[in-house]
């Protein structure tokens, strides 16, 4: 699985990882929902270090879209909801 | 509503990620003919690229600008901190302070711009990295395009251009955002580092830096070339202010005990600086008291204030201040 942090690059993930994230990703969403702005900077900051520590950069010539794209590092929860309704575009 | 709860349980990683390949749709939809699509990806591709290395020479050039205020300021620093020590040194504490005050101004504005400059310097590798990842990605896609204008047909390229598509396009919009971003960073640390260059050339950071208005270097200046004219002043008015109490105190302790030996020294003292006529005046009474010899008939303040003599020594007596501290001394005297 092919994991892109916005600023960052591209990750190769084993797919056995997936659940961790997951549960990461979930507080993350929980934080931004409940405006817990320490809750959402813990959360993003385990969920990135999760993907750097169990991730390989993806060399730069691949030209391979990623199933997943995570905030920056800087992101602040604002950033992060303008990423999830930029142009009104978040299909069901 | 339900599309909200299926966003929801889909997590913001995957969230994000179907905001980026929506708009790779929209923009590969928009094109009749899918190898169409490739073209047009490439001149943007490449437009980015522009703009990503024009990012980065801005936030360079941002980083250059804020390390010469930087710099301005620790030279004005130094330079407030010896005027400080240069004033103190010659007596001027309210100067010194003033000097220190504006010192701690430009300390911290070059403290604001040393975090400043951190930010810049990170985003401009950050930038500058970007920049050849988006480049090596551009060279793929290029090849990658070639390849399949010269192998498929439209019908058949479809899928494969649309894989490559969606993973430059993705790239695109992080490397856009990573601009973004870059710009919003340089644009306030120019108003910052216009808003230092104001505050700099108004002078209330003032030093010989700016040298327009340096009030505490021009008055260190004057100090400086009046200080031999001050030093000399400063000398005669000692010596006034030397000679005039030490006659009265000669006066005064001719009536004490110790008066004989104190009296000739005091005289010698008021030598030259003393005006002429008092000490001519004075010698006979001076003279008797110090032969501790009560000498009623003597016009001398140390005499009891009752007498009739009193109104008119005090006449002819220079300073009447002592007068009143006389009669101690001179019981002192009628005792010995």
């Amino acid at each position: 699985m092919i994991v892109r942090i916005l600023g960052e690059g591209q990750f190769r993930v084993d797919d056995s990882v997936t659940a961790q994230l997951n549960r990461l990703d979930t507080e993350l969403e929980a934080a931004v929902e409940h405006g817990d702005e320490a809750a959402f900077a813990a959360a993003l900051t385990s969920l990135l270090a999760r993907v750097r520590a169990e991730g390989s950069p993806l060399p730069p010539d691949i030209l391979e879209p990623s199933e997943l794209i995570l905030p920056a590092q800087d992101s602040s929860m604002d950033d992060v909801r303008k990423l999830l309704t930029d142009e009104g575009l978040i299909p069901g | 509503m339900l599309m909200k709860g299926t966003a929801a349980r889909m997590g913001v990683m995957k969230r994000v990620s179907l905001v980026f390949k929506a708009k790779a749709n929209k923009a590969l939809d928009k094109m009749e003919d899918p190898r169409e699509t490739l073209d047009y990806s490439y001149q943007r591709q490449l437009e980015l690229l522009t703009k990503v290395r024009r990012g980065v020479a801005d936030v360079a050039t941002s980083r250059k600008r804020v390390e010469l205020q930087m710099n301005q300021l620790q030279q004005q620093a130094n330079k407030l901190q010896d005027q400080a020590r240069k004033a103190l040194s010659m007596g001027r504490e309210d100067l010194a302070r003033e000097a220190l005050t504006r010192k701690a101004s430009a300390q911290s504005q070059l403290d604001e711009l040393q975090v400043q400059y951190a930010q810049l310097q990170a985003e401009e590798e950050k930038l500058t990295v970007a920049s050849q990842r988006l480049q090596t990605k551009v060279d793929a896609f290029r090849t990658r395009k070639e390849t399949i204008k010269a192998t498929y047909t439209a019908a058949e390229a479809q899928t494969r251009i649309n894989e490559a598509f969606s993973g430059i396009s993705e790239e695109m919009g992080d490397v856009g955002m990573a601009i973004q971003r870059a710009e919003d960073k340089t644009a306030q640390m120019q108003a910052r580092a216009g808003a230092i260059d104001e505050l700099m050339a108004s002078g209330a950071l003032d030093d010989a830096v700016g040298g327009k208005r340096d009030d505490i270097q021009s008055e260190l200046d004057m100090m400086s070339a009046s200080s031999d004219v001050e030093r000399e002043l400063a000398m005669l008015k000692g010596e006034l202010t030397a000679g005039a109490p030490k006659q009265i105190e000669g006066s005064a302790a001719n009536g004490g005990s110790q008066g004989a030996q104190q009296a000739p020294a005091a005289q010698r003292a008021e030598g030259p600086f003393a005006p002429p006529p008092p000490p001519q005046q004075y010698a006979p009474p001076q003279q008797n008291q110090q032969q501790a010899d009560p000498a009623p008939q003597a016009p001398q303040a140390p005499q009891t204030p009752q007498t009739s003599q009193t109104p008119q020594t005090q006449q002819t007596h220079p300073a009447g201040l002592p007068v009143a501290d006389l009669p101690a001394d001179q019981q002192d005297g009628d005792g010995s």
